[in-house]
């Protein structure tokens, strides 16, 4: 039972992944007054790129071609560490969280370098931005994992959010709340989401992931844009963890609620979009430094019960 | 497991110690080759043969003293020897026990690796050659056999002897380029602040003296001692400005750029690591740790690291970019050592232990990748002749060998597994979690602060290293000579494989290493290995499920390559231009640069770096040149120390009227000193 739900996690993610995306276009479709694409129009995005060809620019060097495996490679290391529902991991341990931030560090680390790679002022530009930005987050994600650990005496991810019961939320429903808060923020910023970036254009000067992506084709693309469906799974899957109150449930129920919990997240990330415009590049850092803010007082709160 | 409270025991006293025939013998056997070659190679002639000459006394030197190290690590038996020594105050005291093996080893290493490095580096370096050179060699050997001098000395008179002889030595190797004033300056500047350190360690002996009776570092200093918290604070500012702790860092900038690349690696990967070890070794020798030293090591460290990268981001130059992140690293030593003070002062073993088996580890993983990082800037400078990243780029298609190995040692301090660098993290981090998790306030409190300290230094050495590769390696050429840079020798480059590969097997190896490590921090925590065994098997464990993800995400790398290149076979790949929204004629001048990817947050923390801008103003419709030009000095260089040395200038342009320059008067102010002298003793 807890190796089948052990393999369920990873498989859930590898697979619906992709199905994130198309339920937040449809969102956004929603609001747009239009019917919008179907659901599984990530997928058949994805089977069209891994049928292509490949360009490569003439600027770039062996990293860009390493950089697409390297980062897939690192996101599906990352499913088998974060939990969705299930009271263990294939690979938790005790600190797994750290190692987990660290694999991000990875994405985020081959990203810029490749987007540097191409010798390109607007690659450049976002790689920048990514770089700065996601600094920022990084504070904001550990604080709020401390605040977490702080609460639940645990230091592995699954224990972590097995700790969070209806009860928990009662005794501490401040800091709980400022964590998840904390983390929709990093969920954001993380996944090039507005308000901190938009998803939908390529070429104007604000953008940050898809202009860094830019010159990327073929499987290569697929690659990147199946690890940016991923990554908006795990960080949504870190979310419902902290702040779905599964505790007490069986782990059928615990999963089947973290799924559902997950998509909710897609709605709300495009309800998000919908109703809100992007902030001004000036204005993202103190969105930021207002997540880590939010993060320390979650920390304090948690330290005091 | 994290709130464990014992009553506080009494630190034990070194435990086992075994007096050796041959084994340290040996060693100073190494520290004489070393010496006799860089003499002989003041004597030989051709550039090559000299500086071949001088490393391979290095290498031999240190393999004989890997010997005494090899064997203090494995079996845990301290060596020591006592000779007569004709010094007032002094004894020809050395000892070798576990703590000086695990300095030892990584200086020993980084010494071999790094003078191998300079025969190819030096040869053809300008300079003069010759003569010149084979002082070079023999400034570099002294350097290397004074560190491991340093770490086996136990009298103060002999461990300040070796000290100054370190001191000294890099001080001729940092103004080997002596023909730029910079370099001039910078040396005077690394002069004037190591002599300050030495002055507060001089006090340091005289006062450790005072309390144990006598000056030396091994004497379990006695308990009733009262003066615990001054000795603390001399050796936290006497070793801290070796160690380049922030605001005592500013020699640490100017030196480590003018310097030969190979010295470079060889300061910041192990001479300023002396700085960190006369700080551990204190905090072993003091019969009890206050928490408040914790607390301030924790804050010093936060404050050098934070500080430290950001001041990097904002450097061109890319030496000096390496050099602040030293100060970064070392940032992070100091968050462990005082994790583990208070882990001692207030009970807790866990965090005692994983405080300053981390503090230790990252030690060991800095002088590996900082030494690598060093290395490559130097092979990336030399090809292409310059320092300023805005004239580099481009380097992975020329030297691609020399970017593989730069982009391991970056991935490797970003703290990204599955490099070393992680491991130390790690169990930073680990310590820091549980103690937030299950620990009190007291421990609480110091474990929050290091870890928004580690994450956010963790952020912005992300953005500090991608620009050096980014700027540096990848991309177009931005200058002529950029463009025309070639792979170095073998020598150089097989002294970066090396760091690389270890950088590597360290990583993968983790959990076998770890006893080594959490052994040193359970000595220098004052308990028994058994006594911490749950916090350490639980790091045991850890470390084996980080290997284990380590290869995960090896092999899904290599499955997902394969699998792309088996998709791309028999299409259409092609090569074209960066797409630029149709403009195909793109010059290497559209480039990001360096300035522009660090500046938004140069921007926001301006108020602590002070970068000084200066932009031409832009007139007309169609303008011809534009500029634009920025500059971060230190701050605390400009504001603390300038203002110091100006009023001390100030104050001593006062005093002139003594000195006329008859010497008359000189001699007059001799039987005056003289008089005084006399009627005050017969007084």
């Amino acid at each position: 039972m807890k190796l089948v739900a052990e393999i369920l996690q990873p498989l859930l993610a590898i697979v619906l992944a992709p199905l994130l995306l198309g339920v937040i276009n449809r969102v956004k479709a929603f609001f747009a007054g239009r019917h919008g694409q179907p659901f599984v129009q990530p997928y058949y995005d994805l089977w069209r790129l891994l049928h292509k060809g490949a360009v490569y620019s003439r600027s770039t060097s062996w990293v860009f071609r390493l950089s697409p495996p390297a980062c897939l490679a690192a996101l599906l290391t990352l499913t088998l560490i974060v939990p969705l529902g299930g009271r263990s991991t294939l690979l938790g341990f005790e600190g797994d969280l750290v190692l987990a931030a660290y694999l991000l560090a990875l994405v985020r680390f081959f990203l810029v370098a490749a987007a540097l790679d191409t010798a390109s002022s607007f690659e450049g530009m976002g790689a920048s931005r990514e770089a700065f930005f996601s600094a920022l987050t990084e504070p904001a994600l550990f604080v709020a994992l401390a605040a977490m650990a702080r609460l639940s005496g645990r230091l592995s991810l699954p224990e972590m959010f097995a700790a969070v019961t209806p009860g928990n939320w009662a005794t501490h429903g401040a800091a709980l709340l400022l964590v998840a808060a904390t983390l929709a923020i990093v969920l954001l910023a993380e996944n090039s989401r507005i308000p901190v970036d938009d998803p939908n254009t390529h070429l104007e000067l604000t953008m940050i992931h898809e202009v860094m992506v830019l010159d990327n084709s073929g499987p290569d693309f697929a690659f990147i844009q199946y690890g940016s469906a991923l990554k908006l799974w795990l960080l949504s899957a870190v979310l419902v963890g902290a702040a779905l109150p599964t505790g007490g449930l069986s782990t059928p129920l615990a999963m089947a609620a973290a799924v559902g919990g997950v998509f909710l997240v897609a709605v709300c990330v495009g309800t998000v979009e919908s109703c809100m415009a992007r902030l001004r590049m000036t204005h993202v850092p103190l969105l930021l430094f207002t997540a880590v803010a939010l993060a320390v007082l979650a920390l304090v709160f948690s330290l005091r019960g | 497991m994290w709130s464990a409270s014992r009553p506080p025991s009494p630190r034990p006293s070194h435990l086992r110690r075994k007096l050796s025939p041959i084994m340290l013998p040996l060693a100073f056997c190494g520290l004489g080759l070393m010496l006799l070659t860089g003499f002989i190679a003041l004597f030989v002639r051709g550039d090559k043969a000299c500086l071949r000459l001088g490393a391979a006394g290095v290498i031999a030197g240190a393999i004989l003293c890997a010997i005494p190290t090899a064997q203090v690590l494995f079996t845990g038996d301290e060596l020591a020897l006592t000779l007569p020594w004709q010094v007032p105050f002094g004894s020809f005291h050395v000892v070798l026990d576990g703590l000086s093996a695990l300095f030892l080893l990584p200086t020993l290493l980084l010494s071999a690796v790094a003078a191998v490095y300079g025969c190819g580096y030096m040869a053809g370096h300008g300079g003069g050659g010759g003569l010149r050179l084979g002082y070079a060699v023999l400034c570099y050997n002294f350097l290397a056999a004074s560190m491991v001098m340093v770490l086996i000395a136990r009298d103060g008179v002999l461990f300040l002897v070796a000290w100054e002889l370190m001191s000294l030595s890099s001080y001729f190797l940092v103004t080997y380029d002596d023909e730029h004033e910079s370099v001039r300056q910078a040396g005077w500047i690394y002069l004037v602040a190591t002599h300050i350190g030495t002055a507060f360690l001089l006090a340091f002996f005289v006062l450790l003296g005072q309390g144990g009776g006598r000056m030396d570092f091994s004497y379990p200093a006695l308990a009733g001692l009262s003066s615990g918290t001054a000795l603390f604070l001399l050796a936290l500012v006497g070793f801290g400005t070796k160690a380049g702790v922030m605001p005592l860092h500013v020699w640490l900038p100017e030196a480590h750029p003018a310097a030969p690349s190979h010295v470079s690696a060889l300061m910041s990967g192990a001479m300023i690591k002396m700085g960190v070890y006369g700080i551990v070794r204190t905090l072993q020798i003091l019969p009890q740790l206050e928490s408040w030293w914790g607390w301030l090591l924790v804050g010093v460290g936060a404050v050098s690291g934070v500080l430290g990268i950001l001041f990097s981001l904002a450097q061109h130059d890319f030496k000096r970019a390496l050099a602040y992140s030293s100060i970064e690293n070392v940032g992070v030593i100091m968050i462990g050592l005082g994790l583990g003070v208070v882990g001692v002062a207030d009970h807790c073993p866990a965090l005692a232990v994983l405080g300053f088996a981390g503090a230790l580890w990252h030690m060991v993983n800095h002088a590996l990748f900082k030494g690598l990082l060093f290395l490559g800037a130097g092979a990336a400078a030399k090809a292409a002749g310059t320092r300023y990243m805005d004239l580099l780029g481009g380097l992975a298609k020329t030297m691609p060998r020399t970017a593989a190995t730069f982009i391991v040692g970056a991935l490797a301090i970003c703290a990204i597994p599955p490099f070393n660098g992680f491991i130390g993290e790690f169990l930073l981090y680990f310590g820091s979690f549980g103690a937030v998790a299950e620990g009190g306030p007291r421990l609480a409190g110091p474990a929050v602060v290091a870890l928004v300290a580690l994450a956010s230094i963790g952020g912005l050495a992300l953005v500090a290293f991608t620009k050096m590769v980014g700027i540096v390696f990848l991309g177009e050429p931005r200058s002529a000579q950029a463009a025309g840079a070639k792979e170095p020798g073998m020598e150089m480059l097989g002294a970066m494989w090396t760091l690389a590969g270890l950088c590597v097997v360290i990583g993968l190896s983790a959990p076998l290493l770890l006893p080594v490590f959490a052994q040193a921090g359970a000595d220098l925590a004052g308990m028994p290995l058994a006594d911490v065994a749950g916090p350490v098997g639980a790091a045991y464990s850890a470390l084996g499920s980080v290997v284990l993800a380590s290869a995960a995400l090896l092999v899904l790398t290599l499955v997902l390559g394969v699998w792309r290149r088996r998709l791309l076979r028999g299409r259409t790949v092609t090569e074209q231009p960066t797409w630029g929204c149709g403009y195909a004629a793109a010059t290497a001048r559209v480039q990001y640069t360096a300035s522009s990817f660090s500046q938004p947050i140069v921007d926001l923390f301006q108020g602590v770096l002070v970068s000084r801008l200066r932009r031409a103003k832009v007139k007309e419709l169609f303008p011809t040149t534009a500029g634009f030009k920025s500059n971060t000095t230190d701050v605390s260089n400009e504001y603390l120390y300038r203002p110091i040395f100006m009023w001390i200038d100030r104050f001593i342009n006062k005093m002139r009227w003594v000195q006329y320059g008859v010497v008359q008067l000189y001699v007059l102010y001799i039987a005056l000193t003289l008089i005084i002298l006399l009627l005050w003793k017969l007084r």
